[in-house]
């Protein structure tokens, strides 16, 4: 066992000495985890004794458990002790120290993108405080929040801050046994973000992860936590329409969401994490739990997302509806290319009364990928007069890859009702010729009829990320035809 | 402006034409008859360079200059537009949104400055106006859920609107009524100009009413059979085909 070893023994001695936040180089745990490794991030990150003891169960819960059936997902195996679970945030040792060093391509698509020359830098790892200014900006920012009465911070600082809120409700959507990512993030997750909106206030502006100082490297294993009170609502953005420079193959983050009574959360996701090259070669496995409770009555939470990005999706946003009234929406695009995988879709469990939910999936296939929708709609006993309509449809372009579709229903209410609605197609090479002939590029004809097929999603998306998230798809598929 | 000669073009190991022999000057209106399946839309497909067709002989020449190696959205850069026989519907993909993109690949190829929103919308409802198309079309998806008219007159609206030098229709009054007809019509002659020329596919002589033609060509099993004026026309809606392709046995 690691945690016998001298090795380990001497190094979190060490951390101990010199301190958290000042001897940043020798703040890496060697791969492995047991109990102890858990004890040290708990320690390092000075956490009240509860978190620990949540820690702990969770991980002896994870012992008990297997990874989950791939499903339609073809995945070597991972090594859990080949990890390293604790890494203090990265500095300019790690990252390159100017945009010469940064690869010639990435920084092409940041081009592509439309991104600031400032943010390129930042995004590509070079330390940023010397060309980005993101301090003041988060200032100002702070500022106006505060007033409001609004927490937004990185989630150990809430740990700190706000211990009370963080115990209240820190896995009381995604219970530390949900599932094996789930158990295994609430044993070692490092940070992540935190979001508190008080009764009956409505979030001046869209909160996006971007804004968020200190907490530039959440890590792989990344918790966050939305709390919204009695008619209140927020809009958060995660992630980046940017490709991230990672080296973390494995990523199982946890996002819960609660809404209260007439409050209302909208959640957008861009994920485009490294895909993996052509031939499928590395790239990231991306397994996240997002579950949002519709807590209270008249209560909405809507989900939105981009997905272009990791070698492996597998991911679920879900509702629950237990509040009379409230209603769940889950709105996505999945492109998968060359050799990625995905398999995503939602769940809606609905609970209580006239509970209302309406599911969107666009999947895009190309090259030989593999795109898979799975939806469970749950209708429960006291569900009388709930609602669901889901919407999925494919479009495939080239004929090696491939697109499917699960849905599951469960209906426990006769007077709930289910609607279920899935098309395929091809992106033809009469659209694109039609496209053509009146002088639009092949390149331009494929992102406007992609575009076109995605365009309800897009709709749910905060207008400068829908652009981004546009140009995003083109790159995405760029060369995918002919 | 345009010079076809001995073109032979196959699909698979079928032979479609065999050897088309066509000159069209500028300004002048070619009617193109004959029967079902005798290569019409071939031609026009492979003149607007449409991918899975093989030019085994022959030529063609766009004011003078090679036409066949050119991509289609060159070709539509350099003035060549295709009316299509079964217009293609683009879900999700807005009309005027669709148009705009042509019209502004088409100026920045040609160096022209791009048309901005407002200079566009005006431009497009005035020729919707003069082409009759319900301006609540311009809204909706390309051809999307559009009647089989309506797609006909949208075709026809993007003519007006890119202002081809060589339009080629492919059977655009297929499926019109007969006020449609005429409005269609009235779009293509608004367009004649001593600069352009028009190459009209179609079945009916009774468009022929409306735009009269310069020249009149048969094209059967793949060879223009018989080249006349405006008179063939009405010979061929008297007599049918039959008649052609006893000639040309003998
Ligand atoms: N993709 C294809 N594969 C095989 N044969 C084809 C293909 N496309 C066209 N053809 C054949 O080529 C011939 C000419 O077709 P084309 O569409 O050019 O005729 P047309 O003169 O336009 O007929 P219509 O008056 O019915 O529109 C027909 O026999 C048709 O079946
Ligand atoms: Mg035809």
């Amino acid at each position: 066992m690691p945690s016998s070893s001298e090795d380990l023994q001497s190094h979190l001695r060490k951390d101990y000495e010199h301190g958290f936040t000042t001897d940043v180089e020798s703040d890496t745990l060697p791969p492995g985890l047991d109990e102890d490794v858990i004890r040290h991030i708990s320690h390092m990150k000075h956490e009240p004794d509860f978190l620990l003891e949540w820690r702990l169960e969770a991980y002896r819960h994870w012992l008990t458990q297997r990874e989950p059936n791939w499903a339609k997902l073809n995945i070597d195996p991972i090594d859990y002790q080949a990890i390293s679970y604790y890494s203090a945030p990265k500095t300019s040792k790690d990252g390159p120290k100017s945009l010469d060093e940064v690869d010639p391509k990435l920084l092409e698509t940041y081009e592509k993108l439309g991104i600031p020359l400032e943010e390129r830098a930042a995004l590509a790892g070079v330390a940023v405080d010397a060309v980005f200014d993101s301090v003041s900006v988060a200032t100002t920012f702070k500022d106006k929040l505060s007033k409001e009465g609004i927490i937004f911070c990185p989630f150990s600082e809430a740990v700190q801050n706000h211990p009370e809120l963080v115990q209240r409700y820190l896995g009381s959507v995604v219970p530390t046994t949900d599932n094996y990512f789930a158990s295994l993030n609430s044993a070692v997750f490092t940070d992540g973000s935190f979001v508190y909106i008080p009764k009956g206030v409505r979030c001046p502006m869209e909160l996006s992860t971007y804004f968020r100082i200190n907490a530039a490297n959440t890590g792989q294993f990344e918790r966050t936590l939305i709390i919204a009170e009695a008619g209140s609502y927020v809009s958060y953005l995660e992630g980046c329409t940017a490709p991230q420079r990672d080296e973390n193959q494995l990523h199982a983050a946890v996002v819960e969401l609660v809404a209260l009574e007439d409050a209302e959360i909208k959640y957008s996701t861009v994920q485009n994490w490294y895909p993996g090259d052509e031939n499928g070669v590395g790239g990231i496995y991306n397994f996240v739990t997002k579950r949002g409770d519709c807590r209270g009555d008249n209560s909405k939470i809507s989900w939105t997302q981009v997905e272009t990005g990791s070698a492996i999706t597998w991911k679920y946003p879900s509702c629950l509806l237990r509040g009379d009234n409230s209603v769940g929406e889950f709105h996505s695009i999945a492109v998968t290319n060359h050799h990625q995988q995905a398999d995503t879709g939602t769940k809606m469990v609905h609970l209580g009364k006239n509970t209302r939910s309406t599911i969107v999936s666009k999947g895009i296939s190309a090259g030989q990928a593999q795109n898979a929708y799975r939806g469970l709609v749950h209708m429960g006993k006291n569900a009388s007069s709930a609602r669901n309509h889901t919407r999925c449809d494919s479009l495939l372009m080239g004929d090696r890859c491939g697109a499917h579709t699960f849905p599951y229903m469960e209906v426990k209410n006769p007077s709930a009702r289910v609607e279920h609605e899935a098309t395929t197609s091809r992106i033809g090479e009469d659209q694109l010729f039609y496209c053509r002939q009146r002088g639009i590029s092949e390149e331009d004809a494929v992102s406007m009829i992609v575009n076109g097929f995605c365009k309800e999603v897009f709709r749910e998306l905060p207008m400068e990320f829908a652009v981004e998230a546009q140009n995003l798809l083109a790159l995405s598929l760029e060369g995918s035809i002919g | 402006m345009l010079e076809i000669s001995n073109l032979h073009v196959s699909i698979g190991d079928q032979t479609i034409l065999k050897g088309i022999d066509l000159t069209v000057k500028p300004g002048e209106v070619h009617a193109i008859m004959g029967p079902n399946g005798s290569g019409k839309s071939t031609l026009s497909h492979v003149l607007a360079g449409r991918e899975g067709y093989e030019v085994i002989e022959g030529s063609v020449r766009y004011e003078g200059k090679d036409l066949l190696g050119l991509s289609p959205e060159a070709r539509a850069h350099a003035g060549i537009f295709l009316g299509f026989q079964y217009p293609v519907e683009i879900p999700g993909v807005n009309n005027m949104y669709f148009l705009k993109a042509a019209i502004n690949a088409r100026r920045k190829a040609n160096g022209l400055k791009e048309l901005d929103a407002f200079d566009f919308i005006q431009m497009a409802k005035k020729k919707a106006g003069l082409v009759g198309l319900d301006e609540s079309l311009l809204q909706r998806a390309v051809n999307e859920g559009f009647s089989g008219g309506e797609k006909k007159r949208n075709e026809i609206f993007q003519m007006a609107v890119l202002e081809p030098q060589l339009a080629i229709l492919d059977e655009t009054d297929s499926g019109l009524d007969i006020d449609a007809l005429r409005i269609v019509a009235e779009g293509v002659n608004a367009l004649r100009d001593p600069e352009r020329a028009v190459i009209l596919v179609t079945h009916y002589q009774r468009l022929l009413d409306y735009i009269v033609p310069d020249y009149v060509h048969v094209l059967s099993d793949g060879r223009i059979v018989r080249s006349g004026g405006r008179e063939l026309a009405l010979t061929l809606e008297e007599k049918g085909y039959g008649w052609l392709k006893e000639a040309a046995a003998t």
